[in-house]
Parts: C-alpha cells; sequence; structure tokens
C-alpha cells in the first residue's frame, strides 16, 4: 500500500471506521468498565469489529487505545500494562485487515489538565503519550490519531510526543467543537484556526475534528478549517445528539441522512472522513455508497 | 467599598496572591466577613459565571478564578465560623459510579461554593450508597449528580430509589447533570431538577434549598 500520507497529498479522499465504544457495548463490555481492558481479555472482538468496519469499505481502521496511555489506565490499576494492552490492540487489527488497510492507533486525552488551571505538569503528560506510542510503534502502526482532544496545549504535547517517539509517522490530531453564539470553541476555548494553525506547527500531518456534534455542523467545522489553511483535514461526526430511549442511548442520524451530506464534506475539501460515536458499520458502508459514487 | 471592588476584580483575573492579601487586609480593616464573602469573593465569581455562561471565557478562566476564590475563602473560613455566618445551603455532589469524568462536576462545586454554599465534594465513580448516606449524615438539603456517559447515568436513578427506599426523598432533593442528561431523563427518573450548564445548575440548587 501506498503510504497514507502521499494519498491524501495527491487530493484522494480516504474512508475512516466508524465507533468502537458503541459496538464494544453491544458486544457486552460493561458500562463503566475499561475499555481497553478488552485487549487483554477479548481480543477476537476487537479483530471481529476491525474486520466489520473494513468489510464495509473502511481503508483506516483504529485502534481500541483511546485510553491506553498510561496516565489513563491508571485509573483502572492497568498502568503497568501499557504495554501488551497497545499491542495486544494493534495485532487485532492486523489481523482483521492485513495489509490492505491502515492501522491507524487512536489516542485520546489523559484525563488531566494541565497547570496552572489544572494540577498536571505537561512533562507527566508527555511522557504518558510517549509511553503509549512507543508501545504502539514497536508492533508496527501505519498512523496515529489523537482524538476528542479539547485542550489544544496538551493536544500539541501529544502531536510532538508523537513525533519525537516516531519523526515519520503519520500524525492525525483532531479537537471537539462546541457551537456558542460567538462560534465555534473547544470547551477551553480554543478556536478552529488557532488550533489549525497551533497544531501544524506542532507537526500533525492532518488536522480537525471529531465527535461532539452530528454531520451538519461538522461541515461547518470543516469549512472553518479550511478557511484557516491547506492543511489536510480529517472529520468524524457522531451520528447526531444522543438521546434515551429506556435507558439506551438513540443517536438520531441514519446511514442515508449522513451519507448524503458526504458531499458538503468533500466540497470543503476533507481528506479523511470517518465516523464517531453513535456512527456503525452501517454508516461507512453507506459513505461508501456516497464516496465511490461521487467519484465516478 | 473599594477594597473589595479589588478582590473581585483580582479574582476575576484568576491572581489567587492577591485576593488572599487583599482578603487578610479587608479583615485587618475589620469589614464583616460577610461582607467581605458577599461583596468581594460572591460579586467577583457572579462576573465569572455569566462571562462563562456566554462564552466570553472558558473553563481554564473559570479554574483560575476559581483558585483565587479558595485563596479568600480560607482567609474568611475561621470567620464565618466565628460570627456565624449561615451559607446558603448544604450540597452534596459528586460524579456517578463508573464515571471518571469530572470537569462538569468540578465546574458546577466551584459556582455553588462561589454562591456561598457548602459543597461537600465526594469526587468520581460515586456508589450511590455513599451519595445518601454522607447527604443523610451531613443533613444536606440537595444531592447533586453528574454523568458524561451514556452508560453510568442509569446510577442516578438508583440514588433516587434509594432515596425513597430510605423515606428521605422530598427531604433531601437531587439534581442531575452532564453531556447526555436531559430534563426529560430527571423526569423519567423522578431527580428534583436537571442543571443544563453550571450557570442554571447554581439557580435550580438554590430554588431547591429554599423549597
Amino acid at each position: 500500500m501506498r503510504p497514507l500520507l502521499d494519498r491524501i497529498q495527491q487530493s484522494e479522499v480516504l474512508l475512516a471506521d466508524g465507533a468502537m465504544g458503541t459496538l464494544l457495548l453491544g458486544a457486552g463490555l460493561k458500562p463503566g468498565g475499561c475499555p481497553e481492558s478488552l485487549n487483554l481479555d477479548r481480543p477476537e472482538l476487537l479483530e471481529e469489529i476491525a474486520r466489520k468496519y473494513f468489510d464495509a469499505g473502511a481503508e483506516i481502521i483504529q485502534t481500541n487505545t483511546f485510553g491506553a496511555a498510561p496516565l489513563k489506565l491508571a485509573a483502572y490499576g492497568l498502568a503497568d500494562r501499557t504495554e501488551e494492552i497497545n499491542r495486544s490492540a494493534v495485532l487485532a487489527v492486523r489481523r482483521a485487515v492485513g495489509d490492505k488497510a491502515y492501522v491507524c492507533a487512536c489516542c485520546g486525552p489523559s484525563g488531566k489538565l494541565l497547570k496552572p488551571y489544572g494540577d498536571t505538569e505537561p512533562g507527566v503528560i508527555a511522557q504518558s503519550f510517549e509511553r503509549q506510542l512507543r508501545a504502539l510503534t514497536a508492533v508496527g502502526i501505519d498512523a496515529v490519531n489523537f482524538e476528542t482532544m479539547i485542550d489544544l496545549s496538551e493536544a500539541e504535547i501529544a502531536v510532538r510526543a508523537a513525533k519525537s517517539v516516531a519523526p515519520d509517522l503519520t500524525v492525525v490530531a483532531t479537537m471537539t467543537f462546541q457551537p456558542t453564539r460567538r462560534g465555534l470553541f473547544t470547551i477551553m476555548g480554543n478556536t478552529i484556526a488557532e488550533t489549525a494553525r497551533r497544531l501544524t506547527a506542532a507537526g500533525a500531518d492532518v488536522v480537525g475534528s471529531n465527535c461532539g456534534s452530528g454531520i451538519e455542523l461538522m461541515v461547518e467545522i470543516a469549512r472553518e478549517f479550511r478557511k484557516a489553511g491547506t492543511m489536510p483535514v480529517s472529520i468524524r461526526p457522531n451520528a447526531g445528539i444522543p438521546h434515551l430511549v429506556g435507558g439506551q442511548p438513540v443517536y438520531p442520524e441514519t446511514p442515508e441522512f449522513m451519507a448524503a451530506r458526504i458531499p458538503d464534506l468533500l466540497s470543503a475539501g476533507v481528506s479523511i472522513i470517518g465516523g464517531c460515536c453513535g456512527t456503525t458499520p452501517e454508516h461507512i458502508r453507506a459513505f461508501r455508497t456516497a464516496l465511490d459514487s461521487l467519484r465516478s | 467599598m473599594e477594597l473589595l471592588n479589588q478582590i473581585a476584580t483580582s479574582l476575576q483575573e484568576g491572581d489567587d496572591a492577591r485576593v488572599g492579601e487583599l482578603t487578610r487586609k479587608a479583615v485587618a480593616e475589620k469589614i464583616p466577613a460577610r461582607q467581605i464573602l458577599d461583596e468581594g469573593l460572591v460579586a467577583g465569581m457572579n462576573v465569572v459565571g455569566s462571562l462563562f455562561r456566554d462564552h466570553e471565557i472558558f473553563l481554564p478562566d473559570v479554574l483560575l478564578a476559581a483558585r483565587a476564590m479558595y485563596a479568600g475563602l480560607d482567609v474568611l473560613k475561621p470567620m464565618l465560623v466565628s460570627e456565624n455566618v449561615p451559607t446558603a445551603g448544604k450540597i452534596v455532589i459528586g460524579t456517578v459510579q463508573g464515571d471518571l469524568h469530572d470537569i462538569g462536576k468540578n465546574l458546577v462545586g466551584i459556582m455553588l461554593r462561589g454562591a456561598g454554599f457548602e459543597v461537600i465534594d465526594l469526587g468520581n465513580d460515586v456508589a450511590p450508597e455513599k451519595f445518601v448516606e454522607t447527604a443523610t449524615r451531613e443533613n444536606a438539603q440537595v444531592i447533586g449528580m453528574s454523568a458524561l456517559l451514556t452508560t453510568t447515568m442509569t446510577g442516578m436513578q438508583r440514588v433516587v430509589e434509594l432515596l425513597d427506599a430510605k423515606g428521605q426523598r422530598g427531604r433531601i432533593k437531587t439534581i442531575i447533570g452532564g453531556a447526555p442528561v436531559t430534563a426529560e431523563y430527571a423526569r423519567e427518573i423522578g431527580a428534583d431538577a436537571f442543571g443544563f450548564d453550571a450557570a442554571s445548575a447554581v439557580e435550580r440548587v438554590k430554588e431547591l434549598a429554599a423549597q
């Protein structure tokens, strides 16, 4: 396979997978349990989910490692198993897709707040990401996606950590924005223009947004990223904002509804499209059909 | 009063050292603790709360302002106790079992303290029994529960049921909030109120504590 970044730079649009947590819960992950402990206990489940997204047409498949940095695993007493948890997740996806899709490590925020508004030194967060990245790259990944970031300073630390561990690794960094009367901001107050500029300066190869909103707002977010510069953009919307039915979350946006807005994302100049919370292999299949029909 | 205005302004700027220093100065000038609290610290936090609600400032600014508020509260606390100044009420807060996200809950705690409430923060991953036991033992009027995950929010219902079983429901009020939580869900599980954001949570808690 040609390197992921080469294809993006030649104006190809790549399709990534959809939600992981939603499927894990469907497969019996206990609410409140550590999703990454499944990497040790039920790696075959991760392989099955990866295969479903691959079969649906995704070319970028993410690992179940969102909370697998040691700082995060420590909450479950699993920090000392960081290496095996990350390794198992990468191997599961690789078994499912071989070299026919890109294996992309998924890394979420540390869950800590940086000084001075929080209590954590930047170095502590950097070390945590570096250890996770060493574990992931030791097995072999095609890219890393730092996602659902809310603090731009932490996202910069994450990007730099990845580049220091693996200078040639493709690094995607995406943040979650909220609409306000004054425009789109992360909850820490970062704008899209500032995000694009600072993440690119930190060394990110692809920037963008995931989670927090459905596809219509994501089209607006994509347009703002495009206005901010020429860097490749990754967009992964939720299947809308969930409401509860009989105690179960239901995501309102159907595969058809979301797929109908794929042309808007393309005209906004997006390079990677995938799904976040509530999206399923059916969503990704519908995205694939929409992308293929636009291409032909 | 100029000194109290300076406390409020320094608090908004997140200057904890200055708020501590000015609060000590106010105490030395024999300004009643209640007045320093209301016209200095609470007044400052009120401005911070409404700027945050209007997205003029963001989480880091609120957290720094809160640190400054605590610097002042630490100075005032012994005087508030000895002057017998009543608090606005007592509330037990926490993030429900299985949920480790605490930014929203901390924010509500800050705003409640800024509004003069005594807040007992049980932290993250709090069992339903612990909410009820603590509120009963501490004679709190309100239990505030937060969840960020749709998978953990069912723990809120358990607290309402426990209060019911112990005959405390209605005497101890419940308010819930967090990203996946809605007013509809609050009604469905029988919670007494729903906080859309930190500012509205404080308004609802004021109403609950006054009942």
